[in-house]
């Protein structure tokens, strides 16, 4: 059975590479009309991909749109209509030392590129980066994550009909399909995911020098300082924690860290909001995402399974086996050394540390891997100063959360644990290029003392040109000639 | 303690651990970010250079039998310009770029914030002993990180006297120089890393990339290749051969990643530059180049014997038009071109990396794209013409790391060119700016306010804030009213 398979990626990824080299996807006009396909896909099909993310993950049809299909289209629209800029050749300037020469920076694609999307936003974490590769002009692989099954069948079957079939290809398929993807040579591998899922990417990348990015997660902090508008801070991070995918997001809040004066006031406040967005019953809410599988929804189950962690549930903390769905759950002041603060949740499940005083959060946060992302509610500009010179994340955002996704001019990407490389805007146009380096020198003018045999007149020649010291270049080289310095 | 070396003490893991252990603190203290202690240390690191300029090209020639204008303009003189220039706009690439963001944002304001990775290291290569160890430590001393720098065992006598040095003139608390081969190498290469820098081969940088994996440890990876070159008629022949054999000779004795490595030509070209060669070969070198003081020797025994065999190959020997001549006690090989040699025989499979240059001919200048692009992507490639569209089609068809139209290897030196590999020939880029950014994390940070907070984006979702919400996220201005007003 792996033979198959390993046969049918093996054709699939030759195939790509001779396709590849027919040089088509390098015109600006093949790039323009995958970017336009893509956004017919979007609009034509906007309702059969709401219903494969509820089918997924139960995920609400607005949440779908602004997660999801907004922020495709969005894309696509961008890169519609920045790729020719992009693609253009940067003028470099060259020191007049090099005179008579022209330097350049030409983007060019990477070739055959592999993209792994996770299964929390299943169509975003897959065409987003495929829209950076084809922007970039390259051909694809995508493998999208076999744990949201309906989106990866939904895009096996749509992406053929819009995108270039010979450019972009779909595989489908859990381990044992990976293992033969695995075995190929990629020009670049795009990896959204977790961080041991992705080390076994990048030594699998090895094998062949294949960079990668690598964007993974991490435990996403939001510090609660007294902000200018508590209610509204709150409203940001009930529905940041929540509303996106339950918590199953990679730069969802993971835990708050407030002062423990206004531990009680902050929690309160949530329960008023979380009532408001979801209902008395929260069970019930449809606009709540239920977990992926069984196999999170167990993993989360035992999180509150620790005496001491349960005993810290200030709110929530009902499951439903049946329907996968977990209560938005807040714990106040769970055990430090308890999986649930030392693992990413990825879940709906909020735990609140109180410090002394909010400054400690620094400290605390630098003494865990650094997240992907952390935010920071407060309106003292000292603060933010410290938080953004002392701790080090992918990104941090001030008084809200989650907005910085959606902003095109910022790179999206970690740091330490939660990965490397970044996208989205021209980011992704960059990471699926190569920048090569172009020197255009002429015959016609030469500077001799480059040669061999060396002298001293050629020593201190090089000596003056490497100081950029035009006069005493020229002075040397007179002084020289009339004969009045005497070299061997 | 400023090299284990000096205490004759074995590095094991427990010493790389401790290494390791002692930097963290010292970086975590803050020490390394502060815009004084980088001036300070790129100050001293030009001390050094300047005040030992004489040790330093002793240890060169005792290494390698640089001649000393060679390790001036390659090695002094190049090192000297980078801590120069890093000197000179280290406030202007420290300084936070401010970055635009759209309505979906509004209001916010955004940057992006240049942080240093931590403990990064830096693992060296023999053949420019001195600025292959010192140019990427400048990066990451501009960077603010800690930095631990193994240099090549294979040039003994730099990697002492860089020992030596660097323990005298720099922060011993945050750089440190590891002197040994395989075993240290691999004991460092178990640590945690925040970056990892290596220059050399795609062998050993397949090791380092599988070792940075297990840690999710960003790399830099500066390999080589088979750079070639490719030679029109009609051109300046004398500039051309002259640059050519500066290139390859030049740089110390074809032991160079950028070195061209073999030509292209014309059938009919051919042996007019192999005239040319010889010509410009005897004006550098000597009727006696195998007593010329201006070519560096081969390395070591083991290179030595390993470019004997590529001449050795029967299908090779008979096309030696030049040279050949060797003296195994002085580890010297007299320069040596050989024409027409088979595609398939080991020289022109295997990077050459010494004092032999193989020329191939075509037909038709043409067939010189497919016959480069068909083996891995090298880490430049050269071609000399005043025929504009083949300049053209050279840029536009050849994937290089980079590339130089009329010139070889002085590329090298222009530092707002980004210098790196692609493919085979490697990952990432440095010199310059591009050194500062190799080893800088780029955090994004968005400032948001909580004056405008959009209700749609909360649940309970109805339709009049979706219609809103689309709007906002792609529609513009007039999408945005229209759909205040009701309308979609």
């Amino acid at each position: 059975m792996n033979n198959n398979i390993g046969v049918e990626v093996e054709e699939t990824v030759r195939d790509l590479r001779q396709y590849f080299k027919t040089g088509k996807t390098r015109s600006v006009t093949w790039r323009k009309n995958q970017l336009k396909a893509l956004l017919n896909l979007i609009h034509e099909n906007e309702d059969a991909i709401s219903k494969a993310l509820y089918q997924d993950l139960g995920k609400h049809p607005v949440e779908a749109y602004r997660d999801e299909i907004g922020g495709v289209e969005k894309s696509a629209q961008n890169s519609l209509d920045c790729v020719e800029k992009w693609m253009a050749p940067k003028k470099s300037n060259i020191p007049l030392v090099f005179f008579p020469a022209k330097g350049e920076l030409l983007p060019e694609p990477l070739g055959v590129v592999l993209i792994f999307s996770s299964w929390n936003f299943p169509i975003m974490m897959a065409l987003d980066p495929i829209i950076g590769a084809i922007s970039a002009g390259n051909v694809v692989v995508i493998k999208p994550s076999e744990q949201a099954p309906a989106c990866s069948s939904f895009l096996a079957n749509i992406l053929p009909h819009y995108l270039d079939p010979n450019a972009i290809k779909v595989v489908e398929g859990g381990g044992d399909v990976c293992e033969q993807v695995f075995l190929q040579k990629w020009d670049k591998i795009f990896f959204t995911g977790s961080p041991r899922v992705a080390s076994i990417v990048m030594s699998s990348a090895a094998r062949n020098l294949t960079p990668v990015t690598l964007e993974l997660g991490g435990k996403c902090p939001a510090i609660f300082d007294y902000p200018s508008d508590f209610k509204m801070a709150v409203k940001r991070i009930v529905g940041a924690k929540w509303g996106v995918c339950s918590g199953q997001a990679c730069i969802a809040i993971d835990y708050l860290l407030v002062e423990e004066k206004y531990s009680s006031e902050l929690i309160e406040l949530l329960k008023k909001f979380m009532r408001k967005f979801y209902g008395d019953n929260m069970m019930e809410s449809k606009a709540l995402s239920r977990i992926i599988n069984k196999h999170h929804f167990e993993r989360l189950r035992n999180l509150l399974k620790d005496p001491l962690v349960a005993a810290s549930i200030v709110h929530g903390g009902s499951v439903d086996e049946t329907n996968l769905f977990i209560e938005p759950t807040i714990l106040l002041d769970p055990p430090l050394d308890a999986e649930i603060m030392t693992e990413e949740i990825f879940g709906p499940l909020l735990p609140v540390i109180t410090v002394n005083k909010i400054q400690e959060s620094i400290e605390f946060i630098n003494s865990r891997p650094k997240p992907l992302a952390i935010y920071a509610f407060t309106k003292d500009a000292t603060f933010k100063k410290k938080i953004v010179s002392e701790t080090s994340s992918g990104s941090v955002t001030f008084n809200d959360t989650l907005v910085q996704f959606l902003c095109d001019t910022l790179p999206f990407g970690g740091v330490g644990q939660s990965g490397f490389g970044r996208y989205h805007g021209k980011y992704s146009f960059d990471t699926f290029s190569h920048e090569k380096a172009v020197l255009h020198r002429h015959l016609c003018l030469e500077i001799e003392p480059r040669y061999p045999p060396w002298s001293k007149f050629k020593l201190e020649f090089l000596r003056l040109a490497y100081r950029l010291n035009y006069f005493g270049l020229v002075l040397h080289m007179v002084l020289h000639m009339l004969g009045l310095k005497r070299h061997n | 303690m400023a090299s284990s070396k000096l205490n004759k003490k074995v590095f094991d893991l427990k010493e790389a651990s401790t290494t390791v252990k002692d930097l963290r603190i010292t970086f975590d203290s803050g020490k390394t970010r502060s815009y004084e202690w980088k001036v300070s240390q790129l100050k001293a690191l030009l001390e050094l250079t300047e005040k030992h300029e004489k040790e330093i090209v002793e240890a060169l020639y005792s290494d390698l039998s640089k001649s000393e204008a060679e390790s001036f303009i390659q090695e002094v003189g190049m090192l000297k310009n980078s801590c120069k220039t890093a000197l000179k706009e280290l406030k202007h690439w420290m300084a936070p770029e401010k970055v635009k963001t759209s309505i979906t944002t509004f209001p916010s304001s955004a940057e992006i914030v240049s942080e240093p990775f931590g403990v990064v290291l830096v693992i060296s290569a023999w053949n420019y002993p001195f600025l292959l160890s010192l140019d990427p430590v400048i990066g990451a001393i501009a960077a603010g990180n800690a930095v631990v720098l193994k240099p090549s065992e294979i040039a003994p006598a730099t990697s002492s006297l860089l020992a030596k040095l660097l323990g005298e003139y720099m922060d011993n608390s945050s750089i440190r120089v590891v002197e040994g081969a395989v075993d240290e190498t691999s004991a460092l290469l178990q640590q945690k890393w925040d970056k990892i820098f290596y220059t050399g081969n795609g062998r050993v940088a397949r090791i380092v990339m599988a070792a940075a994996a297990k840690h999710l440890t960003p790399v830099v990876l500066e390999l080589g290749g088979k750079s070639p070159v490719v030679v029109d008629s009609n051109i300046n022949l004398q500039v051309a051969a002259r640059r050519i054999i500066a290139g390859k000779w030049g740089c110390n004795n074809g032991q160079a990643c950028i070195s061209p490595d073999y030509i292209i030509t014309t059938k009919d070209y051919a042996p007019k530059l192999v005239d040319a060669l010889k010509t410009e070969l005897e004006q550098f070198y000597g009727k006696n180049p195998l007593e010329s003081k201006d070519l560096s020797r081969i390395v070591n025994s083991n290179h030595f014997d390993r470019l004997i065999r590529l001449l050795d190959d029967d299908k090779v020997s008979g096309k030696i038009v030049h040279g050949g001549e060797k003296d195994k006690s002085k580890l010297r090989i007299s320069p040596t071109v050989l024409l027409d040699v088979p595609r398939d025989s080991l020289i022109m499979s295997e990077e050459i990396f010494g004092p032999l240059l193989p020329i191939i001919t075509v037909d038709k200048l043409d067939e010189s794209f497919d016959v480069i692009n068909s083996a891995p992507k090298p880490l430049a490639a050269y071609i000399f013409t005043n025929n504009n569209k083949l300049k053209e089609q050279f840029v536009k068809t050849v994937s290089a790391g980079g590339l130089v139209i009329n010139d070889t290897t002085i590329h090298l030196a222009v530092h707002t060119l980004p210098f790196g590999g692609v493919g085979e020939s490697g990952v990432g880029a440095y010199h310059g700016k591009f050194s500062f950014d190799a080893f800088s994390h780029k955090k994004a940070v968005l400032y948001r306010s909580f004056f405008g907070d959009a209700s749609i984006r909360y649940p309970p979702y109805t339709s009049t804030k979706t219609r809103l919400m689309k709007a906002l996220m792609g529609g513009g201005f007039l999408a945005i009213i229209r759909a205040l007003f009701g309308k979609s």
